[in-house]
């Protein structure tokens, strides 16, 4: 069957019909459909785990009791399951194992980003990357065959474009190979330095033997082009960009395979034309490889290591002076994402900006409380990574635990916040930790989360009790506010900055954006009372606008959450009846 | 055929992404090959947000180009002016005229500019803007505006009506069938 199909949903599609049946991820834009499409095939068992190492470990065990087992996360999820990831390469799988990575040049989504290819070479794993939807679903199944017969996890390398662009996929049936039967093998699965010393040959002779597939294998193939006098060499989606901007007229070596490169291939096709252009986006992992085999070839002194590229940067990069458009003379203002109307991590930030506080914050979608007005956030680096940074913080300089708070969501606490608090508990410092409850993971888009109450199928399950689970951990200190009402909320910050000893406010109200969520609708507002004192617009809320001096409410977007209400003196906004 | 290039622009939470859905699937059922590229994640929220449609014999690059778009189906009048220099030479913009405030202006630290659209139309680039919001509240949602644009976007494409209003049938839930039908009849038959 012919599908219009994204990127994420055909790689599901691909792991379900070689009959993959166990899934751990956690969610990280852009990798996320993935593990929600493949979720929907009831064949398939299908789970988030609270991080990605969790969900590498999961899939592993998976794999070793027998069954085709797949994780998948977004780049920065790698560095935290990469702990498991170079140890499962020397073991190698019993039943195939793919992991799948996806990577965001351009930050659409993203802190940082780093090139995961990097991760493949470095791990000596098998990388395959797709360069559209039809790929992704061919690919995923392909890498199944790849990790049983060269017993080895396979990585499966998305980038943003890949996986969310939508192209025609020409779908199969599933086919389930039997469980393959579990067998105590010590020497090859505990990995303590005896065993793990003859295993690292192993894995040299496997690179040497995936050498030898990725010079004939099909994944890695010529387009043929009439002008040999440039002979470009991409991959991924820069392989399309490329293709884009020259049609047929010089020839390409198109690189499904990533990791291990040919060498004879690439040799070959280096002397058949005059010169050698590498495409790829981020660095240069193509162009290193060749220059280690003596080509000289051109590479990110034209290509640059920044961001994504696309048709007229590839043209450009070829010497072609593609039509740029026209442009209006004057400065647009941005449209930055802000936080939605109803959020209930808005009053939070109004209030720690208010209380003009140091905010060490997390990855999610309160990392918005950094857009203007609300202003609120001193630092982001990683996941879990407020509240370790605030011990350190207030332990180095214990004058700062007054006015110093970590943000973090339920979904990223869980993650990795856990861990920090235990070393708050058991290092003891006078940290304070606010967790943005909302009860869902939002950013990725509503996925479920150990805190919810409910699994990936959708299924009612054991619901972790954030409130045990900080007094658990060590700390005594331990309160629930609703961020809606700003007294009480304001009351709790300033209470547990002041007490001396580490506290956790939990500060909890679900994402504004869930369906099942009943608002009361938009509040009243009376522009004659207004005196135009913005005291409302300091909550950066969009359903408020200012119009001819007057704060106004978009009824369209307005939930009713009253915090505007809250900061308005004059009765102009949400009077009751 | 050369490709094709279509861009849907407007604020994240608009319902850009329906817009292509549907198109996407009339294309493909048409026998093009199809790419349509969005984006996920942090820029939904409330922010500039760009769907792309190419079609064709054969599309490689899932995106559109500066100076590369055929058509932009703009769903507000700053994203119009945003995405503009996307526009071929001679490219239609077809925009909702309304105005909504990105949060540089909430914040009071930019003002929305005056008149973009004549702004754009100075520039030569034909222009087809119309009230959207209106029609999609009398259709029945202020949420209704992407397929009040997907009707007069309707208008450039030579299929037949029948076959838009298959595509909305097969592509929204049931419930919103009629109110959908209702407003992308309004946007095709808008003068």
């Amino acid at each position: 069957m012919n599908e219009l199909m994204l990127g994420n949903k055909a790689a599901a599609r691909g792991l379900y019909e070689a009959g993959c049946s166990f899934v751990s991820s956690y969610p990280g834009t852009p990798s996320t459909e993935i593990t929600e499409e493949i979720a929907k095939f009831t064949e398939v068992y299908a789970e988030w785990a609270p991080n990605e190492k969790v969900a590498v470990e999961s899939a592993f065990g998976a794999s070793f009791a027998g069954k085709r087992s797949f994780a998948g996360m977004k780049h920065v999820g790698l560095n935290v399951a990469a702990d498991p990831v170079f140890t499962i390469s020397y073991t190698g799988v019993n039943a195939g194992m793919v992991i799948c990575v996806a990577d965001d040049p351009g930050m659409h989504s993203s802190q940082n980003e780093q090139d995961s290819r990097h991760y493949a070479i470095a791990a000596k794993i098998p990388m395959l990357e797709p360069s559209d939807s039809q790929e992704a679903y061919d690919f995923a199944k392909l890498a199944y065959e790849i990790s049983e017969e060269y017993d080895t996890p396979v990585f499966l390398k998305m980038c943003t474009r890949v996986a969310h662009s939508q192209s025609i996929v020409h779908t199969g049936e599933r086919v389930c190979p039997e469980q393959v039967p579990y067998e105590k093998q010590p020497q090859k699965y505990i990995m303590m330095p005896g065993n793990a010393l003859k295993r690292h040959p192993i894995v040299e002779e496997r690179t040497r033997l995936l050498t030898e597939y990725a010079e004939t294998s099909p994944v890695n193939r010529i387009d043929e082009g009439a002008d040999r006098s440039m002979g470009i060499i991409s991959s991924s989606t820069s392989y399309q960009y490329v293709k884009e901007a020259v049609g047929e007229k010089y020839p390409v070596l198109k690189l499904g395979m990533i990791n291990p490169l040919p060498v004879k291939k690439i040799k070959d096709f280096a002397a058949s034309v005059e010169k050698v252009v590498i495409v790829e986006e981020l660095d240069g992992v193509i162009e290193t490889h060749c220059r280690a085999m003596g080509l000289d070839v051109t590479g990110k002194e034209v290509f640059t290591c920044l961001g994504e590229f696309s048709q007229n940067i590839v043209a450009k990069g070829l010497g072609q002076a593609p039509f740029e458009g026209i442009k209006l003379e004057e400065e647009l203002p941005g449209r930055p994402p802000a936080l939605c109307a109803g959020c209930p991590h808005r009053g939070v930030f109004y209030l720690l900006k208010k209380m003009k506080l140091n905010v060490l914050a997390d990855i999610g979608c309160y990392t918005l409380g950094a857009v203007p007005p609300l202003s609120a956030i001193d630092y982001t680096i990683c996941m879990g990574a407020s509240v370790s940074g605030t011990h350190g913080f207030v332990k180095a300089d214990p004058e700062q635990a007054k006015k110093t708070v970590a943000v973090i969501g339920d979904s990223t606490f869980m993650h990795s916040g856990i861990t920090g608090l235990v070393n708050i508990a058991y290092n003891e410092s006078n940290a304070t930790v606010i967790i943005l409850d909302n009860s869902i993971t939002g950013m990725t888009g509503h996925q479920q989360n150990p805190c919810t109450g409910f699994n990936l199928k959708g299924d009612p399950c054991t619901k972790i009790d954030l409130e045990s689970l900080c007094r658990a951990a060590g700390i005594n200190r331990v309160r629930v506010t609703d961020p809606y009402d700003l007294e009480e909320t304001e009351k709790a910050i300033k209470e547990e900055l002041a007490a001396e000893e580490p506290s956790v406010i939990i500060a909890r109200r679900p994402c504004a954006l869930l369906k099942y969520v009943k608002h009361p609708g938009p509040i009243k507002n009376d522009p004659d009372k207004c005196v135009g004192c913005k005291a409302c617009m300091k909550a950066g809320c969009p359903a408020l606008v200012m119009k001819d001096g007057k704060a106004m409410i978009d009824n369209t977007m307005c939930v009713g959450c009253r915090i505007c209400a809250q900061l308005c003196k004059f009765g102009a906004l949400g009077a009751e009846d | 055929m050369d490709t094709k290039n279509i861009m849907i622009v407007g604020v994240g939470g608009q319902g850009t992404l329906l817009a292509s859905k549907l198109l996407g699937n009339m294309l493909l059922k048409a026998g093009y090959d199809v790419k349509v590229s969005e984006v996920h994640g942090m820029s939904q929220r409330g922010g500039s947000v760009v769907t792309y449609v190419r079609y064709g014999d054969k599309v490689y690059s899932p995106v559109v180009d500066r100076g590369g778009a055929d058509l932009i189906l703009s769903f507000e009048a700053l994203e119009a002016a945003r995405w503009l220099e996307y526009l071929k030479e001679d490219g239609t913009i077809i925009t909702n005229t309304q105005q909504i405030d990105p949060m540089p202006v909430i914040a009071g630290l930019a003002e929305y500019p005056e008149d973009l659209i004549g702004k754009i139309r100075a520039k030569g680039v034909k222009v087809d803007a119309f009230d959207c919001l209106s029609l999609a509240e009398e259709a029945g949602t202020s949420k209704a505006v992407n397929l009040v644009l997907l009707g007069r976007l309707s208008n450039y494409f030579d299929f037949g009506e029948e076959e838009w209003i298959k595509a909305i049938e097969e592509g929204v839930p049931a419930k919103f069938v009629e109110m959908n039908k209702k407003a992308f009849k309004l946007g095709r038959e808008y003068k």
